[in-house]
């Protein structure tokens, strides 16, 4: 049954199109996220979802109903919003987390325990009596979802929730929520421009580019299919490169990049126009001319290095073979095998590993 | 310096004693400047509320001429009341000057708009992104301006003590629209004045002592208040 949906929805800020929704429907239970650059709308598609801002035109339908004007607040008060920073009122943990309770009417009898459960499975009992001003990151951003959970709502709206805390307390806090958020079957709609958050948690992805939502799938549909370059640069490919189908044989299409052969394992058409996309973690790179030996690898295309990018203990090498090649690799391989510009290598990956994308139309 | 110590050694046995006149003086002072506090919170707190949440039309006007407001001379102030309650003025028939309403009407004209403005200050404070969120957790209209009182209670807190600070220590718009009359309109301020017009100054001291003492006592309630941790 779906918990809330958008209908034909837009919004607009001074005149300019922010947001142009037509369908979106979150299913009782489901964790939807929605991730997008910076700016693409993310924010503005939650607060219309949570009845914080009312929507230029189109209908915002909870359990199938639409809801009116006078009576907003009463299905606000059937979802609860989290923000990326914490957001508490200067009083203690606990009073937090019973604000959105009393905000309800619940008597102080069935508030408690409540409150006291939701503690507990965030792991923050011993804060109850703390001033919660005094709080760590981590711990605050606990706070802010217990005091949304406490409420039982019908549908989550987390807007960012992680984006403030340092890695180490993002990572448990998203594992802790995770499994909160799946024993309670709580439906979910996460906004988040970090897509390993929406890798770990959501049911479906929507990518949302510009105010629009230009893909929704599964998460695994949508990191290995995306269907546009700007879906694959946001989910992590980072090779794409055009090409034309020489021919398709045993589920295996042979694609001419750059004047490289290059095996897919995907369905095309021989003489179509396709656009290859290649995530740099899915290729190997050897020193030299590598000649094809013993491996389950199908591609191996000799080039040149062109640049070395280091980021943290892993670097980007680009490799020039006949198109820029992106390969994701530990720095100490970029020692071991000297990758420096101008070095030769054979970039290898397997034929499943590229996605390809059908420019004629015919996907 | 003779005068000093012969001053506060007199002020000093004055106040021992427990003189009738200062005692009347001090209470006087108490009541009037007292409810032209709480005459400016009740109007300047809705004001500074409606200034800072509000959007409309020469919002911006009104909040210039709160801040200046918030600097206004007493004497000015003294004078505008004085010729609006004259005896010959608009509301000369409720003849009220020279009575303690019309200091209280002054006091309250000097303190409302340093309520005011300081309410209108605690409160856009709060970021926006906080009244989104007690609305994102189903707090009602009501329910989000009581959230929003409760945040920002320590400055509103300063406000009521600056009001108080203000009208108390005023003398100019109390001398003039009270005209200091014994036992009806003479303050700690106008009666201090007075007295140090004619020389008696352990008069003079003994007073302006009582004045620090309340300002003192005041202000060290509301600071312990806002000390106090929260419930």
């Amino acid at each position: 049954m779906t918990v809330v949906s958008l209908t034909d929805v837009t919004v607009r800020y001074a005149g300019a199109l922010v947001l142009e929704i037509p369908a979106l429907e979150l299913e009782d239970g489901q964790i939807l996220a929605v991730i997008g650059p910076n700016g693409s709308g993310k924010s503005t598609l939650l607060r219309v979802l949570g009845l914080l801002e009312a929507p230029a035109a189109g209908a915002v339908r909870v359990r199938g109903a639409a809801v009116p004007a006078g009576r907003r607040l009463e299905a606000r008060r059937r979802m609860a919003t989290v923000f990326q920073e914490a957001l508490l009122a200067d009083t203690t943990v606990q009073e937090n987390v019973a604000l959105g309770l009393r905000f309800r009417g619940v008597p102080a009898a069935v508030r408690r325990p409540r409150v006291a459960r939701w503690l507990d499975h965030f792991g923050i009992r011993e804060l109850a009596d703390r001033p919660a001003r005094t709080l760590s990151g981590g711990e605050a951003q606990r706070v802010a979802l217990a005091r949304a959970l406490v409420l039982e709502p019908e549908v989550l709206l987390l807007d960012e929730p992680f984006s403030a805390l340092d890695p180490p307390s993002r990572d448990t806090l998203l594992a802790d929520l995770g499994r909160i958020l799946r024993r309670e079957r709580v439906s979910t709609v996460l906004v988040t421009h970090e897509r390993t958050e929406a890798r770990a948690l959501a049911d479906r992805v929507a990518v949302l580019i510009r105010g629009r939502i230009v893909q929704l799938d599964t998460p695994e549909r949508l990191f290995q299919a995306p269907v546009s370059n700007e879906v694959a640069r946001f989910v992590g490919v980072e090779t794409i490169a055009d090409g034309r189908v020489l021919s398709v044989s045993a589920g295996l299409t042979l694609v001419d990049v750059g004047g490289q052969k290059i095996q897919v394992a995907a369905e095309a058409a021989a003489g179509e126009r396709v656009r290859v996309c290649l995530r740099p973690e899915d290729v190997t790179l050897s020193p030299g001319d590598v000649g094809a030996g013993v491996s389950s690898a199908r591609n191996r295309l000799v080039g040149s290095v062109t640049r070395v990018v280091a980021a943290g203990p892993e670097a980007r090498v680009v490799v020039d073979c006949g198109f820029p090649l992106v390969a994701l690799v530990t720095r100490r391989s970029v020692e071991e095998l000297g990758l420096v510009e101008g070095a030769r290598v054979t970039a290898a990956f397997k034929a499943t590993a590229p996605h390809l994308i059908r420019l004629d139309g015919t996907a | 310096m003779a005068l000093v110590w012969d001053g506060l050694r007199q002020a000093l046995g004055l106040l021992a004693g427990g003189d009738a006149d200062v005692f009347g003086i001090t209470l006087r002072s108490l009541e009037i400047s007292g409810a032209a506090t709480c005459l400016s919170l009740l109007l300047g707190i809705p004001l500074g509320v409606a200034l800072a949440l509000g959007r409309f039309p020469g919002r911006g006007l009104a909040i210039s001429l709160v801040n200046t407001g918030m600097g206004l001379p007493p004497v000015v102030v003294g004078l505008f009341v004085s010729i609006l309650l004259w005896r010959s003025g608009p509301f000369g028939f409720l003849e009220w000057i020279y009575t303690p309403i019309a200091m209280v009407l002054a006091q309250l004209a000097i303190a409302a708009p340093i309520v005011t403005g300081l309410t209108l200050a605690a409160i856009q404070q709060i970021p926006d992104r906080f009244r989104l969120q007690m609305r994102g957790l189903g707090a009602s209209r009501g329910q989000l301006l009581w959230v929003l009182l409760r945040e920002a209670r320590l400055p509103m807190l300063a406000a009521a003590m600056a009001g108080f600070g203000g009208v108390i220590s005023e003398v100019g718009a109390s001398l003039m629209v009270g005209g200091n009359i014994r036992g009806q309109t003479r303050v700690l301020t106008t009666a201090t004045v007075l007295a140090a017009s004619k020389g008696n100054f352990d008069v003079a001291i003994a007073l302006s002592v009582l004045l620090l003492a309340i300002m003192f006592l005041v202000n060290a309630a509301l600071t312990w208040i806002q000390q106090r941790r929260a419930p």
